[in-house]
């Protein structure tokens, strides 16, 4: 496998993350996202990482990366999933994932997404008004 | 399950095999869910480290058993450029490659016993130890 898939979902991509992925595919995952953002006008990407058992430094700047690039490209990104060990380790190792949302799931990260959407929606009509 | 296995470390795709050897055995010695997840993702820092830093090498992994408990013994070597500053590699931050610079730092705080050997010019040598629980 050479890639992740990824889904469009109305404004918003979804990316689950299902394989353990070796650093170069953590790299075309970066990359395709972020075309992907811009071809696609997504708002939003939500990574659903609930089926990796772990997350080194490499995958965890990987997530930090995109969810920088995004939001240079307008879009919020929310991780979601992670396993209770997963971020008991991420911290020890010392990475605390900045810039990164986070949500529990997928039901709560698209509701974040959404909101963040509904909110600058409100701001954008209250200055037309 | 073998008590000792030798993995080849040359490429990315390698590392990936480490991870899930470290993970089988951790998961047959009874480590608790995070202590295998520790190990598991300090041998993925070393096993990158190893293959970018190192230029390539091995990990060995080694079953012990004490009287009261079992442990996963990882030794990660290479011949490569070595490092001339340990404890300066040691700190969080400091790095050489295009990473965080968590790597060496991170694994020895992921892990009950670490240690390190380098020398400039003929390569290095990380082991690292994690326990059960004493029963």
């Amino acid at each position: 496998m050479d890639h992740i898939p990824i889904l469009k979902l109305g404004h918003f991509l979804l990316v689950t993350i299902q394989v353990d992925m070796h650093d170069r595919l953590a790299l075309v995952l970066q990359e395709e996202l972020t075309a992907r953002i811009v071809s696609d006008r997504a708002r939003g990407v939500l990574i659903d990482i609930s089926s990796l058992d772990i997350v080194d430094s490499f995958i965890g700047r990987m997530l930090s990366n995109i969810a920088g690039m995004a939001r240079v490209l307008d879009a919020e990104t929310v991780v979601v999933g992670m396993q209770p060990s997963v971020a008991i380790t991420l911290v020890e190792l010392g990475l605390s994932l900045p810039g990164v949302r986070t949500a529990l799931n997928v039901d709560r990260g698209m509701d974040l997404l959404k909101a963040s959407l509904d909110v600058e929606g409100e701001a954008a009509s209250g200055q037309d008004g | 399950m073998d008590k000792t296995v030798e993995l080849p470390l040359r490429a990315q795709e390698d590392v990936v095999s480490v991870r899930q050897t470290v993970r089988s055995h951790a998961v047959a010695i009874g480590l608790s869910l995070v202590d295998q997840t520790k190990l598991v993702t300090a041998a993925s820092e070393l096993a990158r480290n190893t293959v970018i830093h190192g230029g390539g090498g091995t990990a060995k992994l080694e079953v012990i058993q004490e009287a009261n408990r079992r442990g996963i013994r990882l030794t990660f070597e290479d011949h490569g450029p070595g490092i001339r500053d340990v404890e300066q590699a040691l700190k969080d931050g400091y790095s050489t490659g295009n990473g965080l610079g968590l790597g060496l730092g991170g694994a020895r705080r992921l892990t009950n016993e670490f240690a390190i050997e380098s020398k400039p010019g003929a390569g290095t040598r990380v082991v690292i130890t994690q326990w059960t629980k004493k029963s």
